[in-house]
C-alpha cells in the first residue's frame, strides 16, 4: 500500500500519507503524537491496521503460562540443586554441576533447543512445534490436554535452562555464606535437627538477595522470550515483535520496548516493596 | 620508578613473587580455568592463521562453490570425476564436510573464527572503554554540579535508563533498522552492554579517590585525565577485566542469536552463527553442519566463562573458600 517506488503513487499520494502519520513534523511531535495514541488506545498497526494494545494483550495472554511455568521451573530446579551443592562442597555432586551450568550459560539457546526438538520428535515422536496440533478440536479431553502438555514441556525447560544455571550458582554462594556463620552454628549447638538448621536457619537468611533476581525475571517477558517463541512457533509477544521488526512496524516495536522497560520498573518496584515486608531493617 | 626498585633491592623488602606473579599463580591452581587460558590461546593463533589462510593467502577458500560436491559428511575425500582438480580441497579430503552449496566446512569455520572473535571483542572493547569512561567520570567528579543535579547523578540515572531496555530486544531493533553490517552489529552490542562496567569502574573510583596516592598526584598538578586514566584506572581494572573475559562470551552469544534470527553477519561472510544458522534447515540431512558450530561455540564460550571465573577468584581469592 504505501510504497514509493509503485509507479501509481502520485507526488500528492505521499504527501497525504504522510501528513496523515505526521511524518512531517519534528520528532517530539511524534513522539507526543504517539505517546497520546497509546494511552487513548487509538494506536494502530502499520501492518494490519489493528489497535496495538489488543494484538499486545491477545499475545500476552499466550506469553504469560509459558512464563510463569518457565519461573516455576526454574526456581524449583534452582534452589535444591544450589543448596545440595552448597552443602557437599567439593563433592562429584557439586563438580558436575558447577561445570553443567557453566555450560548450559555458555551453549546458545537455540542450538540447545535443536538437540532437544530432535531427541523428543525420534524419541517419543511427539509433537513439539507450535501451541497446539492443528485438526485435534474434536479429540477428546484426554487426548488433547496431553497434545497441550507435550507443546509446552519444550519451551518451557528451554526457557527455563539458563536460569536454572545462574539461579542455582547463586543459591549455592548465598547458602555458603550464610552456612559459615554464628548463628548456624548456635542452632546445631542447640541440637537442632540439621533439616532444621538448614532450612529455616539457613535458608530463610539466604534467601533475600533473591527477592532482587525476582523482581529481574519480570522484563524476561518480552527480552528473554525472541529466540524461544521464533523456533517453537509460539504465538507470543516476542514472536510479535520479532514479526514486527521485520515487517518495519514501528508502532508495536516502540510499544514492546515500552512496556518491557515498564515492566522493568514494575519488577524493581516489586522486589524494593518485598524487601521492606521481608526484613524489618530497612524502612521507608 | 627505577630509584624506588633499587631502594627495595637494597633494604631488601623487594617482594618475593610480584603482584602479577601472586595473581597469576592463583589462576593457574584453578585447573579449569588454566586449560580455558590454553585454549584460548590456542584459538587466537588459529584465528590468525585461518585469516591468513582464508583471506590474503588462499589455501583454503571458503566461499568455493561445487555444487556437484554438496551435503558430503566430514572426513570424505575428494574423489569428483566431474570437477577438475583445481576444485578440489587442500589434502584432497573435507575434513569437517560440505555445505548445501558444496562449500568446504573446514575453510568457512576457519575463516568465521577470526570474525567471531573479533566481533566479540570490538563490542566488548567498545563496552569498556565507554564503561571506564562514563564510570571515571561519574566516580571522579561526582561531586560536581551541572544546574541542580550532580553529574554522578545525571550519569547513573542514564545507566538505570539504559538498564531498563531488555538489551537483546533492543539490539534486535536497532540491527534490524541500520543496513545489516558487521561493524554495526559489533557497535550496537558494545553500546548497550557499557553500564554494568560503568557501575564497577565508578565503585571502584569511590574508594580510590579518597587513597593518598590521589591526593599526592593532584599535589604535583598533574592534569586531572592523567590522574584519571593513568593513575586511578590501572587500580581500577581488575573487575573489568573480570566483566570484559565474560562480555566476550556474551557478544559471540549475541552474535549467533542474531545470525540465527538472520540480522547478523551477511553471507558471503561466515560467522559460526551464520554457518549454524544455515545448517538448521538441513539438521535431519547433514546434522554435521548445524553440529560442528554449535559445539564450536558452546567450547569457545565456555572457556571464556571459565576463563573469566578464573580471574575473578585470582582477583578475589576470598571467593575461592567461600567464607
Amino acid at each position: 500500500m504505501v510504497d514509493p517506488s509503485n509507479p501509481r503513487m502520485k507526488a500528492e499520494d505521499i504527501q497525504r500519507i504522510r501528513t496523515a502519520f505526521h511524518l512531517d513534523e519534528p520528532l517530539y511531535a511524534q513522539y507526543i503524537y504517539w505517546m497520546k495514541d497509546l494511552f487513548t488506545a487509538e494506536l494502530k498497526s502499520f501492518k494490519d491496521n489493528q489497535p496495538v494494545l489488543k494484538k499486545i494483550w491477545d499475545r500476552f495472554l499466550n506469553s504469560l503460562p509459558l512464563f510463569i511455568v518457565g519461573i516455576l521451573i526454574t526456581w524449583f530446579l534452582a534452589f535444591p540443586v544450589g543448596i545440595q551443592a552448597a552443602l557437599r562442597r567439593g563433592s562429584v555432586f557439586d563438580k558436575v554441576g558447577t561445570f553443567l551450568s557453566y555450560a548450559l550459560i555458555s551453549i546458545p539457546g537455540f542450538f540447545l533447543s535443536y538437540i532437544c526438538i530432535i531427541f523428543m520428535v525420534k524419541t517419543f515422536n511427539v509433537p513439539v512445534i507450535g501451541m497446539r496440533t492443528f485438526g485435534l478440536e474434536n479429540a477428546g479431553l484426554m487426548v488433547r490436554s496431553m497434545d497441550r502438555v507435550w507443546h509446552w514441556t519444550l519451551p518451557a525447560f528451554m526457557s527455563a535452562v539458563a536460569g536454572v544455571a545462574i539461579l542455582s550458582r547463586y543459591v549455592r554462594s548465598q547458602m555458603l555464606e550464610v552456612i559459615n556463620q554464628d548463628y548456624i552454628r548456635t542452632a546445631r549447638a542447640k541440637g537442632l535437627s540439621e533439616n532444621t538448621v538448614i532450612y529455616r536457619h539457613g535458608l530463610r537468611n539466604a534467601l533475600l538477595p533473591f527477592i532482587t533476581m525476582f523482581g529481574l525475571t519480570i522484563p524476561g517477558l518480552i527480552g528473554g522470550s525472541v529466540i524461544f517463541e521464533t523456533i517453537f512457533a509460539w504465538p507470543g509477544m516476542g514472536r510479535l515483535g520479532f514479526e514486527a521488526i521485520l515487517a518495519r512496524d514501528f508502532p508495536v516495536i516502540l510499544t514492546l520496548n515500552f512496556i518491557s522497560a515498564v515492566l522493568v520498573l514494575i519488577g524493581t518496584f516489586v522486589s524494593d516493596i518485598l524487601y521492606a515486608v521481608v526484613d524489618p531493617r530497612i524502612k521507608f | 620508578m627505577d630509584e624506588t626498585e633499587d631502594t627495595l633491592n637494597i633494604e631488601g623488602l623487594k617482594p618475593s613473587v610480584s603482584l602479577f606473579e601472586e595473581r597469576w599463580n592463583i589462576f593457574k591452581l584453578n585447573r579449569l580455568a588454566y586449560f580455558s587460558f590454553i585454549f584460548l590461546i590456542f584459538l587466537f593463533a588459529l584465528a590468525l592463521i585461518g585469516k591468513v589462510l582464508t583471506r590474503w593467502i588462499v589455501v583454503f577458500d571458503p566461499q568455493l562453490v561445487r555444487l556437484p560436491e554438496k551435503f558430503l559428511p566430514p572426513l570424505t575425500p575428494f574423489t569428483s570425476e566431474i570437477l577438475s582438480a583445481e576444485y578440489a580441497p587442500k589434502f584432497n579430503i573435507y575434513f569437517l564436510g560440505t555445505d548445501e552449496l558444496g562449500r568446504d566446512i573446514f575453510a568457512r569455520m576457519l575463516e568465521g573464527t577470526s570474525i567471531s572473535l573479533t566481533v566479540g571483542f570490538v563490542a566488548v572493547s567498545i563496552s569498556i572503554f565507554l564503561g571506564i569512561f562514563f564510570g571515571g567520570i561519574a566516580g571522579f567528579y561526582g561531586r560536581l554540579k551541572i544546574g541542580f543535579i550532580t553529574i554522578d547523578t545525571m550519569i547513573m540515572r542514564f545507566v538505570d535508563i539504559m538498564l531498563c531496555f531488555p538489551t537483546f530486544f533492543l539490539i534486535l531493533t536497532v540491527v534490524a533498522l541500520l543496513p545489516p553490517s558487521i561493524y554495526n552489529i559489533m557497535i550496537v552490542i558494545g553500546l548497550t552492554s557499557w553500564m554494568g562496567t560503568a557501575r564497577f569502574v565508578r565503585a571502584e573510583f569511590l574508594a580510590l579517590r579518597e587513597l593518598d596516592y590521589v591526593a599526592a598526584a593532584r599535589s604535583q598538578a598533574i592534569p586531572e585525565w592523567r590522574i584519571i586514566f593513568i593513575h586511578m584506572v590501572p587500580n581500577a581494572i581488575a573487575p573489568v577485566l573480570v566483566s570484559a573475559t565474560i562480555g566476550v562470551a556474551t557478544a559471540i552469544l549475541t552474535e549467533s542469536s542474531l545470525s540465527f534470527l538472520g540480522f547478523g553477519v551477511q553471507p558471503p561472510d561466515a560467522t559460526w552463527g551464520n554457518i549454524l544458522a544455515d545448517g538448521k534447515q538441513f539438521i535431519f540431512d547433514a546434522p554435521w553442519i548445524t553440529f560442528i558450530p554449535g559445539f564450536s561455540i558452546l567450547a569457545v564460550v565456555l572457556a571464556f566463562n571459565l576463563c573469566g571465573e578464573g580471574l575473578r577468584e585470582a582477583f578475589n581469592p576470598r571467593l575461592k573458600e567461600g567464607i
